[in-house]
């Protein structure tokens, strides 16, 4: 932190605003990455994620098999042919593990995305313009997360048929409300503060106060709460695969190869359950990991 | 190193706390950084100690560091810090509990937050005493006893309150009697009173010294304030850089100081009643090095005026000046070359067109079904080119006041405010541009008042654009102009609030409030976030400012000698009523409202000038239930009882330009005060209102 600088009696060189504003803006994205990378916990998560998405986007190129026609002879247990063994058809495990990542990686950040852009918005308005529009939408919100998630968005789909769309939809729609209340505390202890006053002083309207002025400031939070829903969407959709109602076979989706073979558990077939498992699971502590990181970073 | 050669240590009485030689360093990201450098002091059984310099010298790390309680990165690379003779720097983690729980022990600057919010008083102050081993009874007897002793008259009520229902200055007692539960070898004290009024802070800092010289425990004190130092302690040590560059008596060093850091620092205070119109301050240029700069030699060689070859190369020895007072400083012989600035003529403001008039403002809060009324019906006048300061406790409705005018809040029904002559509209929003223009503010804390999302140049631009209507390059023109102005350099424009020192992001905030050359620039505490060094700069170009463009200022601030410097009239506040109104001289030489003169022997003063005192009781009563009559005279040590609290005494012309709102006659008032004067007398609240008074207190905050 520069804390002191003295003033020179020379004036230093006239920048001109754009050029300093974006070498500001560098340097402070710099400055967050550098001390981010410094944490064990932030490097791991990001590694895991590096992982599944270059098995997403390599997919069959680098599984060992055919992920969807390769057949080798139903529940073989894992052997050095096939590490995570084969399922109920005979498919290699890892490799399905391997391209299962793809659909998840496509709707859950999709969902997240939706969800934060839709929830900051109501948060915004709500924080700010407080009163008779907070409560309405308050209320309105608290309703919403009243409701099951996942039972509501089973029937959602129910009712419109599963597809990804749907899926997108209807969980970044179910994450708003959540994300909107975040977004509405950070907003109200920012417009307590005297800038927000100076702004008004001067005449800004209400729109320029909460975007210009408001929004970059609770930027922090929102970044966080985008990579925690992103969590909770990956174990939603999975969920919803698991359920049925998401993703349809033949897809090698985690949730759905575990919906299709936990049953097999209790004759001893626990590969074809476990390694699709073990994926969700390392994807969504990943990405806490990686929101976790940026929180403490953030509030530094 | 040096140790053997400060006067104080090398004498053979064992202090209550000496610290030798303390190096103490910050690991940020790997690297430590030297924060003290050799700082060596000490403090006797009943002597109180009091370490001033600016923010960031190293004074609160001194102290935290006396009773070992160091952020997790603050490690002790030297040095010695013995507690009535045992080194605690040693001591393993359960000596040091054990340490803290029986001889040391800490006052803190905010006291509702270093009370438990969901537990009651009296078991916090209960747990004080348990804690030492006392069985309940014992310890509920004793906590009692503490609680009197810290001059709380009502202890077993006050005990069964929570923190957030007594006032700041309750809390801080109660605080207190925690800290003396152990019967303390070493009481450390941190900003005890930054938090609150002058007249609390008096009677806190009175009660301490009580305190002190009953318990014979050795004080540690540490505050911004060189009025509460030269109040409270018998010896100083001045700090800079970490390290202790002066030490003496406080009243030596106060009145004779013999390095030129401590010389510079009381003369950027605005002392005995120095005007603006009389010369500007002192101010110290440069800022202090960045911490963990190396400073091998003299640690003040880059501000100081008198640094030589020889500072730069040689560090200064201690020098011994007599009477226990010694200097770091090659050149004390050179400091008479330190010259004050010169005395500015023609400065004395004459009284411009009249521009704000104010009358009939009411100003009611609704609060779950109360009427709280912030301001009764005040009516002031403001001219070109002035200084109206605004002062009062807090709570008296000065800070309404300003935001009254400005637009923030919309006065009752009934109120007049007008500028020219025309009316304001009540809401800043429905102002017109011209009139957002002519009123802008100036606030506390910079840092909430600057987004710290913009660059210098992207704030200055947005409200030079907003409030002149300029585009393009005129508005850069303008940005540039408003730069210069306030000493602001193109570098540091293009850095974010965050980046700049605190009298930077200040001088920032104040160039925008003068974007559109403001007629009136409202100041609320302007300086109060600021060292005193810093503050001295901004209250000079303040009244620069002002000379060139003839902006009115309405400036609210707690520090009566600010007020002093920069006010040409001023109006006291209390319970949201204007008590007297005034020229700054008339205001300050009397006679006064008993509010006014209560409110001026309360500041502590680093000229200790004698000033009879006035020590009010409790603490200013809930604006829901205002008294009847007048509103002081639960509170006033002049009350005549049967009349003032029945009737509300009109706020009248007692001399030319001088409204003063008394029963009291104002030749009754000038004797009295004279008489005071002359006798030193101490006068008190009567004690039935002080009991009246503290009964409302206790039960209204509940």
């Amino acid at each position: 932190m520069v804390e002191s600088i003295a003033p020179s009696p020379l004036p230093a060189p006239v920048a001109t605003p754009t050029t300093s504003t974006i070498s500001e803006r560098a340097r402070a994205r710099r400055e967050l990455i550098r001390v981010l990378v410094r944490r064990p916990s932030f490097l791991i998560g990001i590694a895991v994620i590096v992982v599944w998405v270059v098995c997403a986007i390599l997919g069959e190129r680098i599984t060992p098999y055919d992920p969807f026609n390769g057949f080798f002879g139903g529940h073989k247990p894992p052997s050095t042919a096939h590490l995570f063994g084969t399922d109920r058809l005979g498919r290699d495990v890892l490799s399905r593990v391997m391209v299962g990542s793809r659909d998840v990686l496509i709707v859950a950040p999709l969902a997240a995305i939706l969800g934060v852009t839709v929830g900051s918005f109501l948060g915004l308005v709500m924080g700010y313009y407080r009163g008779f529009v907070d409560d309405v939408l308050s209320r309105i919100v608290e309703a919403f997360l009243a409701l099951p998630v996942i039972l509501v968005a089973l029937l959602t789909l129910v009712v419109l048929g599963s597809s990804s769309v749907v899926v997108v939809f209807v969980v970044g729609i179910l994450f708003a409300p959540i994300v909107a209340r975040t977004v509405r505390s950070a907003v109200l202890s920012e417009r307590q503060l005297d800038y927000v006053t100076a702004a008004k002083l001067r005449g800004e309207s209400g729109l320029f106060i909460l975007s210009r002025e408001i929004f970059p400031n609770v930027l922090g939070p929102t970044v966080v709460e985008l990579t925690v829903r992103f969590g909770y969407a990956i174990f939603t959709v999975a969920t919803l695969s698991f359920l049925g109602v998401g993703l349809q076979p033949p897809s090698p989706d985690w949730g759905l190869s575990v919906s299709q073979e936990y049953a097999n558990m209790v004759a001893g077939v626990w590969w074809p359950t476990l390694f699709p498992a073990l994926a969700i699971a390392s994807t969504v502590v990943a990405v806490n990991l990686i929101a976790d990181s940026l929180q403490s970073v953030l509030n530094e | 190193m040096n140790a053997a050669a400060v006067p104080s240590v090398a004498t053979g009485t064992k202090a209550a706390l000496r610290v030798e030689d303390l190096s103490l360093s910050y690991i940020v990201r790997g690297i430590p950084r030297p924060v003290l450098r050799g700082v060596t002091f000490e403090v006797k059984a009943g002597e109180s100690y009091g370490l001033v310099g600016e923010s960031g010298c190293g004074k609160s790390t001194t102290a935290y560091a006396a009773v070992r309680y160091l952020p997790r990165n603050g490690v002790i690379t030297g040095g010695r810090i013995l507690v009535d003779g045992d080194d605690i720097t040693k001591m393993n983690d359960e000596q040091v509990r054990l340490f803290r729980m029986r001889h040391a022990s800490m006052v803190y600057q905010d006291p509702g937050a270093a009370l438990n919010p969901t537990t009651k008083v009296g078991p916090q102050v209960v747990e004080a005493f348990t804690i030492l081993g006392q069985g309940k009874r014992q310890a509920e007897e004793n906590a009692l006893k503490a609680l009197r002793r810290v001059q709380i008259a009502d202890p077993e009520r006050v005990a069964q309150r929570y923190p957030h229902q007594l006032s700041g200055g309750m809390q801080q007692r109660v605080v207190i009697a925690i800290a003396l539960a152990s019967d303390p070898k070493l009481l450390v004290l941190d900003e005890p009173t930054t938090g609150l009024d002058a007249t609390v802070e008096a009677s806190v800092l009175d009660l301490v010294r009580n305190l002190q010289a009953e318990t014979n425990a050795a004080v540690l004190l540490i505050a911004h304030n060189l009025g509460v130092i030269r109040t409270l302690c018998d010896r100083v040590g001045v700090m800079y850089a970490g390290k202790i560059v002066e030490e003496g008596d406080a009243a030596t060093v106060f009145e004779n100081p013999q390095h030129p850091y401590t010389l510079g620092l009381l003369r950027s205070l605005p002392r005995r009643g120095i005007r603006k119109s009389q010369r500007p301050l002192s101010t110290i240029p440069g800022n202090l090095p960045q911490i963990g700069t190396p400073l091998p030699t003299c640690v003040y060689v880059d501000r100081c005026p008198l640094a030589d070859e020889l500072c730069r190369t040689v560090e200064p020895p201690v020098v011994e000046v007599g009477g226990g007072q010694w200097t770091r400083c090659h050149h004390r012989d050179r400091l008479g070359q330190l010259a004050e600035p010169p005395p500015v003529g023609g400065r004395e403001a004459t009284l411009g067109e009249l521009n704000l008039t104010l009358s009939n403002v009411s100003k009611t809060f609704h609060q779950s079904g109360h009427d709280v009324p912030a301001l009764v019906k005040v009516s002031l006048d403001l001219h070109d080119g002035e200084t109206l300061g605004l002062v009062g406790e807090s709570g008296s409705g000065k800070s309404t006041l300003a935001k009254t005018i400005l637009g923030i809040e919309s006065p009752d029904a009934g109120a007049d405010i007008e500028l020219d002559e025309r009316a304001l509209a009540a809401k800043a929003a429905s102002r017109p541009t011209a009139d957002k223009r002519s009123m802008q503010m100036v606030f506390q804390n910079p840092d909430s008042a600057l987004n710290r999302g913009w660059t210098g140049r992207q704030i200055l631009a947005r409200s030079v654009h907003k409030l002149t209507g300029l585009r393009g390059r005129a508005v850069n023109e303008r940005v540039d102009q408003l730069a210069a102005d306030l000493r602001l350099t193109q570098r540091h424009l293009d850095l974010k609030p965050r980046q700049l020192s605190g009298g930077l992001k200040q001088r920032l905030a104040i160039a925008r409030a003068f974007a559109g050359d403001p007629r009136i620039v409202v100041a609320d505490e302007p300086t109060s976030a600021l060292d005193v060094s810093v503050q001295a700069a901004i209250l000079n170009l303040l009244s620069e400012l002002q000379l060139r463009s003839k902006t009115s200022y309405l400036l609210i601030s707690h520090d009566l000698g600010v007020v002093r410097y920069l006010a040409d009239r001023i109006a006291v506040m209390y319970l949201g009523r204007i008590m007297e109104v005034g020229s700054s001289e008339s205001v300050f030489n009397g006679p006064n409202h008993p509010y006014t003169e209560a409110l001026l022997s309360a500041v502590p003063n680093v000229d200790a000038e004698d000033r009879h005192r006035i020590l009010l009781s409790g603490e200013i009563p809930s604006p829901a239930n205002p008294p009847t009559g007048c509103v002081f005279n639960t509170r006033c040590p002049r009350v005549i009882r049967g009349l003032c609290e029945v009737v509300e005494p009109p706020l009248v012309e007692v001399e030319p330009g001088h409204l003063m709102s008394c029963h009291i006659p104002v030749d009754e008032l000038r004797r009295l005060q004279a008489k005071a004067e002359r006798e030193d007398l101490v006068l008190t609240t009567p004690p039935e209102s002080a009991a009246a008074a503290a009964a409302q207190g206790v039960d209204e905050l509940a």
